[in-house]
């Protein structure tokens, strides 16, 4: 495919006017409802967003309008789905002002992103003996993928420890552990248990001084502060379109080129090939080469009309708006009392993890949820991290953009409720 | 109908339970420990039974973590099997499930006694393998053979229970 030439201005927009946020709202028809006889609160963002109108808009229009398979027809169904698809890789570039769409491979979310470079890049370029560097704070997602790997060749994975209850890493940790065996470095851009956001650039600065692959898991980034893959300077980055407004079942792994070029394929089908004789294949050209069998057409572009729609917003804006609701969380339970909460004081990301002293969290969750409050309780796929706390699960609050000051009031007079309801009886 | 369901999925006596769990701890000399544990929270029972030749339940307790539904349930089972008989304990097993998923006809059997305050959590489906915990741990329990592993090497004094897994 071509490459297509981007405006450089697209990375750094001019300043935007103020964002009026309760008029964005509106865009969700699903934030429109009572739950248990309350209005709904969604504070689940983190594990996934809702979808505005125009994302949903965007599918049924390629449904009904303009469905068909894409690269393979000749006919004018097939080349607007072709053209609607490709454009959404391109999109995607921009996105992250990838130097090139051909770095943009599609996938289903995030793990299957990880999952592929551990099976290909990881397959052929590591071995026994090698070693990878994560941290505490790795979701499952970019910890089992290493694990099955180096179970196969034999390589070691390495973490960097995080600083108790902020979840912070120190830098000097980082380069105390980047030993010449290290050949991989992963971490996430933001935990999504602590709310950390992690020096992913100085990260990726470290690792290439020492010849290191880096990995980012931006899953918990991407729709919430600007991503540019150039100035992070890291060789694969992986998101999902589900918690960034768009579709699930959608995600993207970008990959420098040199090193997509340098990776076998992933899966065998149909698209990955550029020609098959019964006993021999040779591969497509990236990024098709990793994109076998149908892709999810509709869920790029619904990714791609999610990604409009918060630019639209800016990142920066959205970024400032979910700090402020989780400082107003993280306030208000310290206030509250009773309470240990996660995460690095006030400088965080738009989430809000704590554990109620005496309740665990599965009770604040359906009792928050009785109340129309959707919280996240369990060990939020982070169970190392939770059983270095000494934990089992946690409660979380995620926010994002369409929920508003009054809703976090909401939220913290629902967790006050349920203290009192379990302290009633316990004298 | 939010509060009343709470109250009853919340009842001091669950609560108590939660808070100060009866027969809790370890054994040094039971007969069998079953480890059961749902990936998808966290939560953790770990059943130790003393049986006897002919399948008496002796002795019971239970160590592990969970939420205030897993704890209460799990302690009030103990209190409930001690001195039973493996088919005693097997109808009190039938009971429970019938109470717990709603299979049953109200009300629920008087054999059950305080556990029937655990049948609020059938309002709450999300909720049900936390009361079942335990019960599954009982369960494997009464029918495994001590340190028997599957066909597939897997030991069979291990529950883990599963999203899809029926309960009970």
């Amino acid at each position: 495919m071509l490459d297509v030439a981007r405006p450089a201005s697209s990375v750094n927009p001019p300043p935007r006017p103020a964002v009026d946020w309760a008029a964005l709202r509106r865009d969700f028809p699903i934030l429109d409802q009572k739950v248990h006889g309350h209005p709904l609160v969604y504070l689940d963002n983190a594990a996934t967003s809702q979808k505005p109108r125009r994302v949903i808009d965007a599918i049924v229009h390629y449904y009904e309008h303009d469905n068909a398979n894409v690269h393979r027809g000749i006919h004018e169904l097939s080349n607007r789905a072709t053209a609607a698809f490709e454009a959404a890789r391109v999109r995607v570039a921009e996105f992250i002002n990838a130097p090139s769409p051909n770095e943009i491979v599609f996938v289903n979310g995030t793990t299957e992103g990880i999952n592929l470079v551990a099976a290909t890049w990881g397959q052929k370029f590591l071995k026994a003996g090698d070693e990878i560097l994560l941290l505490e704070l790795e979701h499952h997602s970019n910890i089992v993928p290493w694990q099955m790997l180096a179970a196969r060749i034999g390589a070691k994975l390495v973490y960097v420890p995080v600083n108790g209850d902020e979840g912070t890493v120190d830098l000097a940790k980082v380069d105390a552990l980047l030993t010449p065996r290290v050949k991989l470095f992963v971490f996430p851009h933001i935990s999504n248990t602590m709310g950390v956001v992690n020096p992913v650039k100085e990260f990726c600065a470290r690792a290439r001084a020492a010849g290191v692959t880096t990995l980012v898991d931006a899953a918990q980034s991407a729709g919430h502060c600007v991503i540019d893959v150039r100035d992070i300077g890291c060789d694969f980055l992986a998101f999902s379109g589900h918690k960034i407004c768009g579709p699930t079942g959608i995600g993207v792994l970008y990959g420098r080129a040199e090193l997509l070029d340098a990776m076998p394929p992933y899966q065998g089908g149909g698209e990955m090939i550029a020609s098959v004789d019964f006993f021999s294949a040779k591969w497509n050209t990236i990024p098709h080469k990793f994109e076998a069998g149908t892709p999810h057409i509709a869920g790029a572009i619904g990714l791609h009309a999610a990604m409009d729609y918060i630019d639209a917003i800016g990142r920066d804006a959205i970024f400032a708006h979910d700090q402020e609701l989780a400082v107003q969380a993280y306030r208000g339970l310290k206030s509250l009392g009773g309470a240990r909460i996660f995460g690095p004081g006030e400088d965080r990301a738009g989430l809000v993890s704590f554990v109620l002293e005496d309740v665990h969290s599965h009770d604040v969750v359906t009792l928050a949820d009785q109340k129309g409050v959707a919280l996240r309780g369990g060990h939020h796929c982070n169970q190392p991290l939770h059983k270095k706390l000494g934990i089992k699960s946690s409660a979380r609050a995620s926010f994002y953009f369409y929920n508003t000051r009054g809703e976090v009031d909401r939220f913290l007079e629902v967790v006050a409720g349920i203290q009192a309801f379990f302290r009633r009886g316990s004298r | 109908m939010e509060a009343a369901d709470l109250e009853d999925l919340y009842q001091t006596v669950i609560l108590d339970h939660s808070r100060r769990p009866r027969n809790f701890g370890e054994m040094p000399d039971a007969t069998i420990t079953v480890d059961g544990d749902n990936p998808t929270c966290g939560d953790e029972v770990h059943l130790h039974l003393r049986l006897a030749e002919d399948g008496k339940i002796e002795k019971v307790s239970f160590t592990g973590s969970g939420c205030s539904i897993c704890m209460a349930s799990a302690s009030m089972m103990t209190q409930k099997i001690k001195e039973k008989s493996t088919a005693e304990a097997d109808a009190l097993l039938a009971d429970f499930q019938g109470m717990i998923t709603g299979s049953a006809p109200e009300p629920s059997p008087k054999s059950l006694g305080d556990l029937r305050l655990l049948s609020g959590v059938r309002k709450f489906p999300q909720r049900v393998k936390c009361a079942t915990l335990a019960w599954h741990a009982l369960k494997q329990a009464l029918h495994a053979k001590p340190g028997a592993k599957t066909e597939d090497g897997l030991d069979l004094n291990h529950v883990s229970l599963s999203p899809s897994d029926p309960d009970l």
